[in-house]
């Protein structure tokens, strides 16, 4: 029941958050309501019992992408571009398709395991007293099946790094 | 409908006694927060050579209250043009972030908010760095210049030293080999030895990235009142003034208690394995009877009657205190057989004030120093935190890790793991010292020669 | 945990949320920040079927996700930032010419 509610709190804010971004008019206003779509987001890992992802999505997401958003939206911060047209011109054909392709992936989800004959064993996930320590579990598949993939993301953020410092840069 | 009532009334049943405590802390903090005040500017006054607030009730303890009221019925001025919900929003996130992350924490080993968290210190440490935005925004929404300026370097300074803070808690983490904070306090009291002995130059690092990241002098540029007014906090007036000052003292203790869990042993006592020095279990109240007595000699002393009453209270309190912390040790002397009942209380009274005595300390230290050392310019700030404190804390994560195996290796436990730390330690500081003077030395270099480099931009 | 299918179109409602973000806004900074809902729809997904399943490779994935779109933030913003220093606009309609 307490899992019900909290996955029905977390995913309502969620979903509010998400469509009150997309349709914001002053970018900070946006960056406001992505933070607490994420925080919604990394509720809804607590509740899935994936407690490190959830700290992880505070501290890297919310702590660290978002810092460095509203960084840069207040060093481009525009007070003309809060009178211009908010939305492109193709939005009423985007926002079919995009509704088209919701219906689409919706009717795949919900009949799904409903249909006759299709043979697949139907899952139930064990019990939450049953799993293993999060941290733990994930700290021995990450550094044991994927270390090839961890190095990489190492990599990665290192000329990402490199890349953004060399972009961001002044020119003498 | 009947099926919510009874959810609720489950979600109660569960966890009554978390919501009382939590709510129990969001109302006394601001008075706690209000007297941590009042002792820096006693402190503060001491290290003048004067005497400090004495007004306001028996040797000013009534200050904080004053003050309160004073910002409680303090005009609410919102700039023109500030955008009004984020200028709302920002002081509830700072206190927000402090708060929560004050959930995690654990004064005894019975005493914690959010029990057993399987990721503790992760948890405190990343919800404390959500306080960010509330500067941030903060800065933003007053819609001046200062405030954006200040908003904008504070959060720089913040960010900086949260990876400086971050490893140096790794490489305490290490000797633990988990996130939860009553296991890591019981790895100290299995060790034998406090992380303060074995990881020195993380507890060095974390103590100055700590400094830094509660803005705390002599990192406090960005609220110094003779550069940017008060930075991000310059617009906000009264009550949302009073929210942002909370949340920095709430953040102060926070980093405290960090690092007294991780560092300084936690609850524990020092020297809590060893058994023929049980005698210190008698420190604490010896101690506060100490002060007691001290109280009631200057009584006399005092001039006028009220504060002779005053001095006799908090005599009366500190014997109170006393007989507190001295009932689970002196009754188990008496009476053998009760020793294994009032274990748990022991365990707890005396934990906590372990506990709050470390916490103090760290914070004193916090006062000591903003009265001590002048402030640094925001670059030296920033050359600071990137150029040695990161590199030492990284350089400190491979060296305690490399020491950790060589103590498995040759089977060394508790003290024996000093034989491998320190070495680790001094190679460590060295390391970043070198990497210094290196960086000064073609500095120095590349200001002979600043036409000709592209980047010296 | 609740039954796969609630998981699934919460992250299908964020999802489409984040492309009609995507397509339709100006602002590319904007555009960005849906691009960040994008993967956190799809970081629910991965993470509701790795309890689904008990196996917690899907939270490896996950937590490789949200490092890759934190190099992506700052890649991308850095280019919005070179942009705007030599055009004055984050208006993606006004980013039209590949050399002026």
């Amino acid at each position: 029941m307490l899992d019900k509610v909290l996955f029905y709190f977390f995913a309502g804010i969620a979903v509010a958050s998400a469509v009150l971004m997309v349709t914001r008019r002053n970018v900070v206003h946006s960056a406001i309501f992505l933070i607490t779509a994420l925080l919604a987001t990394a509720g809804i890992f607590l509740q899935l019992r994936a407690e490190f992802l959830f700290i992880v999505q505070i501290i890297l997401y919310v702590g660290g992408i978002m810092v460095l958003f509203v960084f840069v939206i207040m060093l481009v911060n525009l007070d003309v571009a809060l009178q211009q047209i908010q939305f492109a011109r193709q939005k009423w054909v985007a926002l079919i398709v995009a509704l088209a392709l919701a219906g689409q992936v919706g009717v795949m989800f919900w009949t799904s395991g409903k249909m006759p004959g299709q043979g697949l064993p139907v899952l139930t996930a064990a019990a939450a007293e049953h799993l293993p320590p999060n941290s733990e579990a994930v700290a021995k598949s990450l550094f044991s099946t994927y270390l090839l993939p961890f190095e990489i993301a190492s990599v990665l953020l290192l000329v990402a790094m490199i890349g953004a410092v060399v972009m961001a840069k002044k020119r003498t | 409908m009947n099926a919510a009532l009874q959810a609720t009334l489950e979600f109660l049943k569960l966890y009554w006694g978390p919501l009382l405590c939590g709510v129990a802390v969001v109302a006394i903090l601001p008075l706690i927060v209000g007297y941590i005040v009042l002792v820096e500017r006693k402190i503060m006054a001491d290290m003048q050579a004067r005497l400090g607030p004495m007004r306001v009730g028996p040797h000013g303890l009534l200050q904080p209250i004053a003050d309160a009221v004073k910002l409680l019925i303090k005009e609410d001025i919102i700039p023109e043009n500030a955008d009004k919900l984020v200028f709302w929003l920002a002081p509830v996130l700072s206190v927000g972030a402090g708060l929560l992350s004050l959930a995690g924490l654990a004064i005894g080993p019975a005493f914690q908010i959010a029990q057993d968290i399987n990721i503790g210190i992760l948890f405190v440490v990343g919800i404390s760095a959500l306080g960010i935005f509330g500067i941030v925004l903060g800065g933003w929404a007053s819609n001046s210049h200062y405030s954006l300026m200040g908003a904008l370097r504070s959060s720089a300074q913040l960010v900086s030293y949260e990876t400086a803070a971050g490893m140096a808690l790794v490489s305490a983490l290490l000797f633990t080999g988990t996130l939860n904070i009553k296991s890591i306090v019981e790895a100290q009291s299995k060790e034998g030895i406090w992380f303060v002995l074995l990881a020195p130059v993380a507890f060095f690092t974390y103590l100055v990235a700590s400094i830094a990241e509660t803005n705390r002098a002599p990192f406090d540029l960005p609220e110094a009142e003779s550069e940017l007014v008060a930075g991000y906090m310059t617009e906000f007036s009264g009550f949302r003034w009073s929210l942002y000052f909370l949340a920095e003292y709430t953040n102060m203790i926070v980093v405290a208690s960090v690092a007294t869990t991780l560092f300084l042993g936690g609850w524990l006592r020092p020297f809590s394995g060893v058994p023929w020095l049980n005698f210190l279990d008698f420190v604490p109240p010896l101690l506060l009877s100490a002060i007691g007595a001290y109280c009631v000699l200057r009584m006399p002393k005092q001039p006028t009657r009220v504060q002779q009453l005053f001095m006799l209270a908090v005599a009366g309190l500190c014997f109170v205190v006393a007989l507190v912390l001295a009932a689970p040790v002196v009754l188990p002397v008496i009476k053998p057989s009760l020793r294994a009942a009032v274990a748990p209380f022991y365990a707890g009274i005396h934990g906590g004030f372990w506990f709050i005595f470390k916490v103090s300390l760290y914070i004193y230290f916090f006062m000591w120093l903003r009265f001590t050392i002048p402030r640094y310019r925001f670059d030296q700030l920033m050359r600071l935190g990137w150029h040695f404190l990161i590199p030492l804390s990284i350089i400190n994560v491979l060296l305690v890790g490399v020491a950790l195996i060589a103590g498995a290796y040759f089977h060394l436990q508790g003290w024996g793991l000093l034989l491998v730390t320190t070495p680790a330690a001094v190679i460590a500081l060295v390391a970043a010292f070198l990497i210094l003077a290196v960086e000064k030395e073609h500095d120095a270099r590349q200001e002979q020669t600043a036409a000709s480099d592209f980047y010296a931009g | 945990m609740l039954p796969i299918e609630h998981y699934l179109f919460l992250s299908l409602a964020l999802f489409i949320i984040g492309v009609i973000g995507v397509v339709t806004r100006r602002n590319v900074i904007v555009v960005l920040m849906s691009i960040e809902l994008i993967l956190n729809a799809v970081n629910i997904n991965l993470v509701a079927f790795s309890r689904l399943y008990g196996d917690v490779s899907g939270q490896v994935f996950a937590l490789f996700i949200i490092a890759d779109a934190a190099a992506e933030a700052a890649v991308g913003l850095g280019i919005i930032i070179a942009f705007f220093r030599n055009r004055e606009t984050v208006l993606a309609d006004e980013m039209d010419l590949l050399k002026w």
